[in-house]
């Protein structure tokens, strides 16, 4: 039953890989890692990492892909031309490589020779990676990395606004949109700090605004 | 299942991903085939911690999901202000910084 779940698992988790890196379409190669992931969620759940299953349902599958999906509309998910600077000599050289690649990674983990690599592993209680016990090691021994973690998620956040934001405040023409019928009803001071001091003078005529940052290029 | 089938499907899934991230030239794939090399990784960690017993790989495979999520936040910030300033979505077109 183990194997059987673990080769449909594993199939479906390098499939999903391979769609990921094939795919032309971006949003394609999205929906295939969802996949990919939902499968390794699988395969985790067969070595008894039953939290670890779920969180990676609930983040990556969940919430990461649905902001891979929102970026890849607005960019636009264009089919990418893989052509004519990678020739097929370079292509050749790539799947070689990569062949090269996995050997190796086998022969670093496999060649190994660590004692438990041809057994189920060593005996676990039932209760092996259950949120009771993973919540329990993130709480005491591993605190440290708990709240860096949690500080680094924090850090990232405001990374991702300070990057995507609008730079160069409102367009002129967000600034047109925002004039409403009763502004032409009141003098220009209303409401500014000049009213507020009692100063009466006409405000002067404001410049024109600066071009805005997306328009320039 | 042994534990070497689940470091061998873990060394074909990085493989694949690693493949990609030479091979594609649209950020966005990049990114996702970075992701690859990162659940491949998270899978080996997973499966040590079965062959040892103990959850200290699991923990480890929390914080570099973390780790990813911190990634794609700001990878994919880095992608809407280059659409933003109407650069080229091509990392081979990116190479400004190039010495």
């Amino acid at each position: 039953m183990g194997a059987v779940l673990f080769f449909v698992a594993a199939t479906g988790a390098v499939a999903g890989a391979i769609g990921v890196v094939v795919l032309r379409n971006p949003f394609y190669s999205v929906l295939a890692l969802v996949g990919h992931l939902l499968s390794l969620a699988a395969l985790f759940l067969l070595l008894h990492a039953e939290f670890v299953a779920v969180a990676q349902v609930i983040v990556y599958a969940g919430a990461v892909m649905v902001l891979y999906v929102f970026v890849v509309a607005y960019v636009g998910g264009q089919a990418e031309p893989l052509g004519p600077r990678a020739g097929h000599g370079l292509k050749a050289a790539a799947a070689v490589l990569g062949g090269m690649l996995f050997i190796l990674l086998s022969i670093a983990t496999l060649g190994s020779g660590l004692g438990f690599m041809d057994t189920r592993g060593a005996v676990v209680p039932p209760s092996f990676g259950s949120p009771t016990e993973i919540g329990a090691l993130l709480l005491t021994k591993f605190v440290l990395p708990f709240e860096i973690a949690a500080f680094l998620l924090l850090i990232a956040a405001v990374a991702a606004v300070v990057l995507a934001r609008r730079r160069g405040g409102l367009s002129a023409v967000e600034e047109q949109a925002r004039y409403s019928a009763m502004d032409m009803l009141r003098p220009t001071y209303t409401g500014t700090m000049a009213e507020a001091v009692g100063d009466r003078r006409e405000l002067p005529k404001s410049p024109p605004p600066e071009p805005d940052e997306d328009d320039r290029s | 299942m042994d534990v070497g089938w689940f470091l061998a499907a873990s060394a074909l899934i990085f493989t694949l991903g690693a493949a990609g991230v030479l091979t594609r030239r649209s950020p966005l794939v990049i990114l996702l085939c970075v992701e690859l090399m990162l659940n491949a990784a998270n899978l080996s960690l997973i499966a040590f911690a079965r062959m040892h017993g103990n959850h200290d790989g699991q923990i480890f495979a929390l914080i570099v999901m973390v780790v990813a999520a911190c990634e794609v936040t700001v990878g994919l910030g880095v992608i809407v202000a280059m659409q933003r300033r109407r650069l080229p979505i091509d990392v081979d077109e990116m190479q400004e910084l190039r010495g």
